[in-house]
């Protein structure tokens, strides 16, 4: 398979890559491990694909009690990132470890699966959990989204179509917390049936869904009973409400685990 | 519109003209007749087309030629050395862990970015690390045999 003929540009600084996004029909590529196989399913049809993957977005740090995890941290650089390896983030580790498989994760990033916005990925529900906030930035402005409010929908989200996600900001929950994701993969396509993140502690549990909605979502107080939950040939709604049941009950269970160690 | 991709290919920097759309499996096959990386599934599920991107295991029917601009491949061509086959390729031949041979490329590249990350990686590290790079015929027991033997010896 190939892709549609298409023009390429390698964007040398953000400014650079907001401006050649400009051009209607052009996308932005990061690791392309989204991309790529649409592109060659002739679903995406970009005139230009703008290769953002050597700008200096990449690593995660920590200022003031909140993480930043550039948007071209790859997985394995999740996977690999020390910063990460503490009780209260370890479901952010820990979900990485799960996506794809080794020659996906060394090239996909985490602002790639963000934008992307597969309903059904793993990460966006540890980020909710956490309470992640996305920065924006496109010509004219920057600004900043909570990450619930940027999902908007499968395969949508409120990115303009010259906007590129540059921070993902995490806030590093108090201490004494630990956060954990547990899924049941599809066995062909590997992506979550159910995906249940969860981070508990002094601050309270919170837990977030994937796999079942149009979008990955915190779950309400009201519990996975209010819930809106979908079924489709391979798991029905039925069967995906109790298996999301029993994974949030252990995904909570291992995060109090892990937060009862984060002394 | 042709762009120019000048890159370093097992050891030997090379240049050649590409589209926008041309797929780094196409040009190392057809561009730079590379033909040890194989095109299996072509949909990034199967790993036949596994090479090293910088030191790293990408399946390179989902990376653009383009991406791969002044940065370092290493296709399974590139792993033997003056006549004598890498320890991998010699681990595969003494474990039984290829039959067909279509997957190896794929799974011996695979295996080299795992074990260069230190360290002797035990069974369920292997088999995860093999999670992108399907075997029709063999089963895995032959190739995470040879897997492990690498790791041990190194």
């Amino acid at each position: 398979m190939i892709p549609a003929s298409t023009r390429y540009a390698r964007a040398t600084d953000l400014e650079h890559a907001l401006s050649l996004l400009a051009e209607p029909e052009a996308k932005a590529i990061a690791g392309g491990q989204s991309l790529i196989p649409v592109m060659k399913l002739r679903i995406a049809r970009p005139s230009l694909v703008v290769d953002i993957s050597r700008l200096d977005l990449r690593g995660v740090t920590e200022r003031d009690g909140e993480l930043h995890i550039g948007p071209l941290t790859t997985w394995s650089d999740v996977i690999g990132s020390d910063e990460l390896d503490r009780p209260a983030l370890a479901a952010i580790p820990e979900c990485a470890r799960g996506i794809g498989d080794l020659q996906v994760r060394n090239l996909g990033t985490i602002g790639g699966s963000i934008a992307h916005a597969d309903p059904a990925s793993d990460m966006p529900a540890v980020l909710l959990a956490l309470g992640a906030r996305l920065r924006l930035r496109s010509p004219e402005t920057k600004r900043e989204l909570r990450l619930a409010d940027a999902l908007l929908g499968p395969f949508l989200t409120a990115l303009g179509p010259q906007e590129l996600l540059t921070d993902i900001v995490v806030p590093v929950p108090t201490r004494g917390s630990g956060s954990a994701y547990v899924s049941v993969e599809h066995p062909a396509s590997g992506f979550a049936v159910v995906g249940a993140a969860a981070v508990a502690g002094p601050g309270g549990e919170t837990v977030a869904l994937t796999g079942v909605g149009a979008t990955p979502f915190v779950l309400s107080g009201d519990g996975i009973a209010a819930a809106d939950i979908f079924g489709d040939t391979f798991a029905s709604a039925e069967y995906r409400r109790d298996l999301a049941s029993v994974l949030t009950e252990r995904a909570l269970a291992s995060a109090r685990t892990r937060a009862s160690e984060d002394s | 519109m042709p762009d120019t991709v000048t890159f370093v290919v097992n050891g030997e920097e090379r240049s050649l003209e590409v589209q926008g759309r041309t797929l780094l499996v196409h040009a190392l096959r057809d561009g730079l007749r590379l033909t040890g990386t194989h095109i299996g599934c072509d949909t990034s599920q199967c790993g036949a087309c596994t090479v090293l991107l910088d030191g790293r295991a990408v399946k390179s029917c989902t990376v653009l030629a383009a991406q791969a601009d002044s940065r370092e491949v290493t296709t399974i061509e590139g792993l033997a050395a003056d006549g004598e086959l890498h320890p991998i390729q010699r681990a595969f031949v003494e474990h039984h862990g290829l039959q067909c041979g279509f997957c190896t490329p794929g799974v011996i590249l695979t295996a080299a970015d795992l074990l260069s990350r230190g360290g002797s990686p035990s069974d369920d590290e292997i088999r995860h690390a093999l999670r992108g790079n399907l075997c029709r015929c063999t089963g895995y027991q032959g190739i995470v045999e040879s897997i492990k033997a690498v790791g041990t010896a190194l």
